[in-house]
This record gives structure tokens, C-alpha cells and sequence, in this order.
């Protein structure tokens, strides 16, 4: 069953209404015991890089989430700050992410962006896929999603994105290895383009 | 490309939507979960929803109304209404909504706004600016639904909340409010140079090419409408609308002229 972390961040119930609408089985896992039904995770996320992992940290989950996906490789997706912390640091923050893709976090810096850019990124914006992914299957070529967001997320590896944005420059928007994707948007507040790939995550 | 948001605001008083014309003759335009279905159905870019009498009333937020407000919506949702502290917002955000607005309250309290970008992030903190021009041309910033000034101008307004770390600004015309005459665009330019965060405007759109207008000379922003997505005809029935894909496609390409 799709399971959605519920730390404290993030908008759980929006992922739970969209599963509701696409008649997929979906929970909600508060602490490690919720995870026993689960076959793939989303990690949800708000609010800032450090708040987000002290407070993964403390719903005293993660060492049980670690498990399923290094050991039984179960897929999991981060959305927003849910991605960024896979990631090994951030400049918005001094803790260390979870580092599960190589990456770090970037500011956005407005002084070498084209006039009439501002921060945060916020609005609807076009996801362009730079490989063949199980994530946009199926998706029109004009799929959007809704961005909120001032920093960005930075591979070291060109393999390991899925797709970009261009916001004064291209940034990866989608990422993933092995088992592990991340989104910067939101797909649960992003209409059909966002049912689409929260139906293809399912599918995978 | 980055498109600009257009955005049906939706006004809450004694449990049912209103449409109100220059913050004042409020009439009952129907059922808010209804709205948030047809315009999910219609695939607005975000929504924006503001309980117009909880701060007047001194009532806090209607946290049972917001919970079912977010769990039908699904685009980016924008609450405000009655917020006074760290932790309503937090609570309000906790329960699915994207943004919160805070108005009277950030001039009464400005680091309100920082306290709680802090918790929640800059990105999801908006101040809605209320503002109303003086016989002089000013605009000043007013609170209590236009009804008590502040003194300030706008621009000094948004500077400021900009520096407490609000991520968006809401700047809302009361002198075009209902009026569907369109958007003040000196207003709009006004802000647009003086800050670097996103803004939108509300008051004043009654058509397409008014928002077109708008982004024609401000690019990529936030275009907030009452009346226009309410009302429908000479005679304003009421009919809940929204723009199709074409003409919201017309509107993105106004803007990027400007931004190239």
C-alpha cells in the first residue's frame, strides 16, 4: 500500500485525497509500526531543511524507513523539502541531509537571474524529462506542475536527474537513484498533471 | 517558463461565500466547499480564500472550516483571516493549506511575519495589503476591512514585510474592489519595482484583457479576481468561472513579452 510519512511536515491529507480519487489503497505511517502494510513511501515536506530532518529524526521512523528502502528497496519519493533532505546538505541549513542521492541544496541567486525573476519560485511552471521515466509515462508534453520553493536542488551526477525546470537557469526538478525520487513541485497541488505522476509512482 | 497565477480570491463571512463591492454592500454568492470543487474542476492555478469578519469579530480562525476547505482542494490554497500568532499558522499550514495571509495583524505586530517565516518558511508567509488612495493620490495601507488607516503607504508597506521575510505580497485595491473597471496599474507598478518577491494584485479585474493589461506591464505576477470568477452577464448572476487553457495560455505569452 502507498504510505505517506506523516513527521509533522508537509500536506499528507492532499496526498491521501488524491489517492482516494484514483481508488488506490493509501495510509498515513506516524511511527514504524504504521509501516508494516507499506509497499511504497512519499515523504512529504514543508517549511525548512533543518526543521524537516530534526523532525524526521524525532517521529523515530527512520532507522525502520532506512530498512525498507536500502534492504527490501522499496520505492520512496520525496516531495519539496521531502526532496531537498535527500540530499547531503543545504545552504539553508547546517545539518546534514539524509545524503541518499549526491546532492546538495542551492540557493537561488536573484542577482544573476534575468530581471523580473523573484524569489521564491512560486507558481506554475514547465517539467521537462530528460530521460525516459516511469514518473512523467504517459504525461502530455506541456505538463506543469506547481513549484514553492527558494532553493534548489544540485546533483554531482548528470545520471541521477529526471527532469528540469528553467527558472533564470535549469534546475533538476526531478530526480532519483535506484529506488530513490525526489520532486521539487507539488504533484498533490498540481491537477492532473500531479494525479498523473502520483499514479505512475503507484504503478512502479 | 514560469506563467503568471491567475487566482479567484474567495471572501468567507457567516459561513457562506460574499462578493463585496469597495469592501462594503456584501452579497451571498453561496456554498465555499462547492466553489473549491467547481474550481478544482476548472483547474484554477491557486485559490485564495479570506474570512473577511474574523479579525473585525476578534474571532480566531475557523480551523474545522479551513481543514475541509484544504481536504477539497486541490491547487495551492492561500488562508486568511483572524491570524495572530506562531501558532495558528503553523496549525492552519498543518492542515494541508499552503499559505497563510496575515493582514491587520503584520501592522499591528510586524515581527509576526518573521516569527513565523521561521517556523513555517517564507515561502508559505503572504501579507495582504488593503489599500486605499487619499485625496492626495497616496495609497495608503488601511486594516479592519478599510476601515481604520494606518499612515503608511504601500510601497513602504511592502518594503518592509519584504525585509521581515514574507514570500509574497497581496496588494488589495479597496477603490476597485467589485468595481471589474480593471486592475490599478500605478498601484501595481508602484510595488512591482519596489520589492523581490512575488506579488499579486486583487481589485478590479472584470475581464480578460484586464488581466492581460496587467501583465503586460508587470510580467510574470499574481492576478487575483472576486467578482470576475463569481459573476457572470451585465446583471452579475451568479456563476462560479474560471479561464480555459487557451485563454490562460494568451495571458503567459503577454507576460513573457515582457519579461524578454
Amino acid at each position: 500500500m502507498i504510505t505517506i510519512l506523516d513527521y509533522g511536515l508537509g500536506n499528507v491529507l492532499a496526498f491521501v485525497n488524491v489517492y482516494k480519487r484514483l481508488n488506490i489503497p493509501v495510509s498515513v505511517a506516524k511511527d514504524k509500526n504504521d509501516l508494516v502494510t507499506a509497499t511504497k513511501l512519499i515523504l512529504p515536506g514543508v517549511g525548512s531543511f533543518d526543521n524537516a530532518i530534526e523532525q524526521l529524526d524525532q517521529s523515530g521512523m527512520l532507522p525502520s524507513i532506512e530498512k525498507l528502502v536500502f534492504e527490501q528497496e522499496m520505492p520512496i519519493l520525496g516531495i519539496c523539502v521531502g526532496m531537498q533532505i535527500l540530499a547531503r546538505s543545504s545552504d539553508e541549513g547546517k545539518l546534514s541531509g539524509l545524503g541518499w542521492i549526491d546532492a546538495n541544496v542551492r540557493k537561488f541567486d536573484i542577482s544573476s537571474m534575468p530581471i523580473g525573476s523573484y524569489l521564491p519560485h512560486m507558481g506554475w511552471n514547465d517539467v521537462e524529462p530528460i530521460v525516459d521515466s516511469c514518473l512523467f509515462k504517459g504525461m502530455d508534453h506541456d505538463a506543469r506542475f506547481y513549484f514553492l520553493h527558494s532553493y534548489y536542488f544540485e546533483c554531482d551526477n548528470r545520471k541521477n536527474i529526471m527532469a528540469e525546470t528553467d527558472y533564470g537557469r535549469p534546475f533538476n526538478c526531478a530526480v532519483y537513484k535506484d529506488n530513490v525520487y525526489g520532486v521539487q513541485f507539488h504533484p498533490e497541488k498540481s491537477h492532473h498533471y500531479g494525479s498523473q505522476l502520483l499514479k505512475n509512482f503507484s504503478e512502479i | 517558463m514560469l506563467r503568471p497565477r491567475i487566482i479567484p480570491c474567495l471572501l468567507f463571512r457567516d459561513k457562506g461565500l460574499v462578493k463585496t463591492v469597495k469592501f462594503n454592500a456584501s452579497k451571498y454568492i453561496g456554498d465555499p466547499i462547492n466553489a473549491v470543487k467547481i474550481f478544482n474542476e476548472k483547474e484554477a492555478d491557486e485559490l485564495i480564500f479570506l474570512d473577511i469578519d474574523a479579525t473585525v469579530n476578534v474571532t480566531p480562525p475557523d480551523f474545522s472550516m479551513i481543514q475541509k476547505l484544504a481536504a477539497e482542494c486541490r491547487m495551492p490554497l492561500c488562508y486568511g483571516g483572524g491570524v495572530k500568532t506562531v501558532e495558528q499558522a503553523k496549525k492552519i499550514i498543518g492542515l494541508g493549506v499552503e499559505k497563510v495571509a496575515i493582514s491587520s495583524e503584520a501592522i499591528i505586530n510586524p515581527s509576526l511575519v518573521s516569527s513565523i517565516a521561521q517556523e513555517i518558511g517564507n515561502q508559505s508567509v503572504v501579507v495582504v495589503l488593503d489599500v486605499k488612495k487619499s485625496l492626495f493620490g497616496k495609497h495608503e495601507v488601511m486594516t479592519h476591512n478599510g476601515k481604520k488607516k494606518t499612515g503608511f503607504t504601500v510601497v513602504e508597506c511592502a518594503k518592509r514585510f519584504e525585509k521581515l521575510g514574507a514570500g509574497e505580497i497581496v496588494i488589495n485595491s479597496i477603490d476597485s474592489d467589485g468595481q471589474m473597471q480593471g486592475y490599478d496599474l500605478t498601484l501595481a507598478s508602484d510595488v512591482r519595482d519596489a520589492i523581490s518577491i512575488p506579488l499579486t494584485l486583487l481589485g478590479g479585474a472584470g475581464s480578460l484583457s484586464d488581466i492581460t493589461e496587467l501583465v503586460k506591464q508587470c510580467g510574470v505576477i499574481g492576478a487575483s479576481a472576486g467578482s470576475m470568477f463569481v459573476y457572470k452577464g451585465r446583471y452579475k448572476a451568479v456563476l462560479i468561472n474560471y479561464l480555459n487553457q487557451e485563454q490562460k495560455d494568451k495571458i503567459s505569452l503577454a507576460a513573457c513579452r515582457k519579461n524578454d
